[in-house]
């Protein structure tokens, strides 16, 4: 079974002539490591709405883990985002009065699978939690602070831990590293991928950077596979 | 739905300083509402507390109300008095139990002078039929002798023996019978009536004060000294009311009607639950008034909320886009925000309460001793509940404003807010 499959995929937004994502054949598997490569425009966000289950397709099927997206509420696919995906986004990831240990734990309140699978292992979440942050190589003392005190990269580094929390399948990071300097972002990117090595998850990383390309089991370019997109420089072209 | 509750009070407390105001003013309106309705049903109370088991309220013609504040209540002046021989007429009536006489017109210090009879100490009952009682001494006896109400003795610091002069008129400053001091011969128990702001003296004494005087004023150069008084005819001419008591309440109407139409002088008897009745009419114009004005007040403090939460609104669709990445529905952004607003107003009702009990227990004495109405600083009753409960209704109503807001916010943003 795939984590990702997607086929024949459609979509436009309400008052749209023409769809902006068309995408005939997408696949991901467990413990793959893929890189997205989307410069803006490209139907990035909304391919991770689409997946994230917050937007649903016109045609077509998406089908996460095995649960076909059009046959399920809007409920039920929040429920299969909360379950199994984790997110880690560009930037301004993590809710400003929340503690750090708080932050990271968000997932397990809205998800009881993730925290039972963090019970699972023994542990209190709290454990859990300093566990991942540690290993992100996040220092005990920034532990307490307001997560406003922290720096770009440190923040980056917590909302990586919350996305790991409860082992989820899939692991979307849009631009994570963008706002992060040239070191920070080398010594991110080999946290994170070594964390989703460890947890056999899928990684689906979004970037318009192709440098960081090299990292990955694969590099699709959304550009190419979204006939949409090929569609509408075309029509700009002829 | 326990962690919403926690996220939304965490949220509140990161910007509780924009909140705290806003709950303030809910605080504020709350403590207005309840303390309108706790005002009027306190004065109901202590109005109706005043006077028990008297059957007719007897004076010269004038409105009902009017003989009611001024015979039973104490409060203004009357227009006109009744004569003592139409009082003794029609207290003959055998179907009469008692009757007290009662005599205004003069103070002491703004407290009320009532001449009265010893009548009133057997027969004047308040509140659950209570007789009044002795907290020391005992009835006057002698001209010169005067019994305090409970709230006299203390206010002014009057112990038996202690010596004082009235003043004539309600106003502390009006002329004074300085050559007829008055003996404190007794002091009543607190009732929480006007009893207890009253100074009670003989009919007798009251003429007494009086012989020298001539339209409202001592007669330039001639006073009779106190020693020589009982030379003179003290019954007195006038009296003011006369509360009376009957032997069968069913005859109430019938003899009402017959004073009603004494035809020697116009007189008015009043049943004192009947005329309560009616002077809570009139005052009904004023307490709803009352009532509307501090239910737009809450109406203020609740659109203020929600302004407040709406325009944070905007500064967190990051945040609720986060909320959504792991995992939030829209529904739960929906409570998430509709919480928030109804626990400000919860915090700004419980404030509010404290508030109300805490001017209950500071201002009770004011309001006791300027209107008399005893204020309690009780719990909450039933109708101070159900108006919080439509507080509460009303704020939930607002706040579904932000919620639906947020939800369609979250519905549009998904997991990229596009700001």
């Amino acid at each position: 079974m795939r984590h990702i499959a997607i086929t024949n995929l459609q979509f436009r937004y309400p008052g749209m002539a023409s769809p902006c994502l068309d995408i005939a054949h997408f696949d991901a598997n467990a413990g793959e490591r893929i890189f997205l490569y989307g410069p803006s425009g490209s139907g990035k966000s909304t391919l991770l709405g689409l997946l994230g289950g917050v937007l649903s397709a016109e045609h077509g099927t998406i089908t996460l883990l095995g649960r076909d997206f059009s046959q399920l509420s809007q409920t039920q696919r929040d429920r299969v985002r909360a379950d199994h995906i984790g997110y880690i986004f560009q930037q301004f990831n993590l809710i400003p009065y929340l503690s750090v240990i708080e932050n990271v734990l968000l997932p397990c309140q809205f998800s009881q699978l993730r925290q039972a699978k963090t019970l699972a292992s023994g542990k209190t979440l709290k454990v859990e939690a300093e566990r991942l942050l540690t290993k992100l190589d996040l220092n005990p003392t920034l532990w307490d602070r307001p997560v406003t005190q922290l720096s770009v990269g440190q923040q980056q580094r917590v909302a990586a831990a919350r996305a790991l929390i409860g082992k989820p399948e899939i692991i979307i990071a849009d631009e994570p590293t963008s706002a992060l300097d040239a070191d920070r972002q080398a010594a991110f990117l080999e946290l994170l991928l070594h964390e989703c090595a460890e947890a056999n998850a899928l990684l689906l990383f979004v970037s318009h950077d192709r440098r960081l390309a090299s990292h990955f089991h694969r590099e699709i370019d959304l550009t190419s596979i979204n006939k949409a997109v090929i569609q509408k420089i075309l029509s700009e072209t002829a | 739905m326990k962690h919403l509750l926690s996220l939304a009070l965490k949220s509140a407390w990161n910007r509780r300083f924009t909140l705290s105001l806003t709950a303030i003013a809910i605080a504020l309106s709350v403590t207005m509402l309840l303390g309108v309705e706790r005002l009027r049903t306190q004065a109901h109370d202590s109005f109706s507390h005043s006077i028990s088991g008297t059957d007719l309220v007897v004076g010269a013609r004038t409105s009902p109300v009017q003989l009611m504040l001024y015979a039973v209540f104490r409060m203004g002046e009357a227009t006109n008095n009744m004569s003592w021989t139409s009082y003794q007429a029609i207290t003959n009536n055998p179907m009469i139990a008692w009757s007290i006489p009662i005599s205004l017109g003069d103070s002491h210090h703004g407290f009320p002078v009532l001449g009265t009879n010893r009548q009133y100490f057997e027969h004047f009952h308040y509140g659950d039929a209570q007789q009044l009682s002795f907290l020391e001494g005992k009835p006057f006896d002698a001209i010169f002798d005067v019994v305090l109400g409970a709230e006299v003795a203390t206010q002014r610091g009057y112990q038996l023996g202690d010596a004082i002069t009235l003043s004539h008129g309600m106003r502390a400053t009006g002329p004074k019978h300085n050559n007829k001091p008055f003996t404190v011969v007794g002091i009543l128990a607190p009732t929480g009536t006007p009893v207890d702001r009253t100074v009670h003296v003989s009919l007798e004494a009251i003429t007494a004060i009086h012989l020298d005087w001539v339209g409202g004023a001592p007669m330039p150069g001639f006073s009779i000294p106190a020693q020589y008084v009982k030379k003179f005819d003290l019954a007195p001419k006038e009296i003011t009311a006369t509360l009376i008591g009957l032997k069968n309440r069913a005859a109430v109407f019938k003899v009402q009607r017959e004073i009603n139409t004494y035809d020697k002088e116009a007189l008015l008897s009043v049943l004192p639950g009947v005329a309560l009745e009616q002077l809570w009419q009139v005052v009904n114009i004023a307490e709803k008034s009352l009532k509307a004005v501090s239910a737009m007040i809450v109406l203020v403090g609740l659109s203020g909320l929600i302004a407040v939460v709406l325009a944070g609104l905007n500064e967190r669709r990051r945040e609720l886009a986060i909320l959504r990445s792991v995992g939030a529905k829209p529904r739960d952004v929906f409570i998430l925000l509709t919480s928030e607003g109804l626990l400000i107003t919860l915090i700004g009702i419980v404030f509010g309460v404290a508030l109300l009990t805490v001017l209950a227990l500071f201002l009770a004495p004011i309001v006791q001793s300027h209107y008399g109405t005893v204020l309690r600083a009780a719990a909450i009753s039933i109708n101070e509940l159900k108006l919080l409960t439509i507080v509460l209704g009303v704020s939930l109503l607002a706040c579904l404003i932000p919620g639906y807001r947020a939800y369609k916010l979250s519905l549009l943003d998904g997991l990229t807010p596009k700001i």
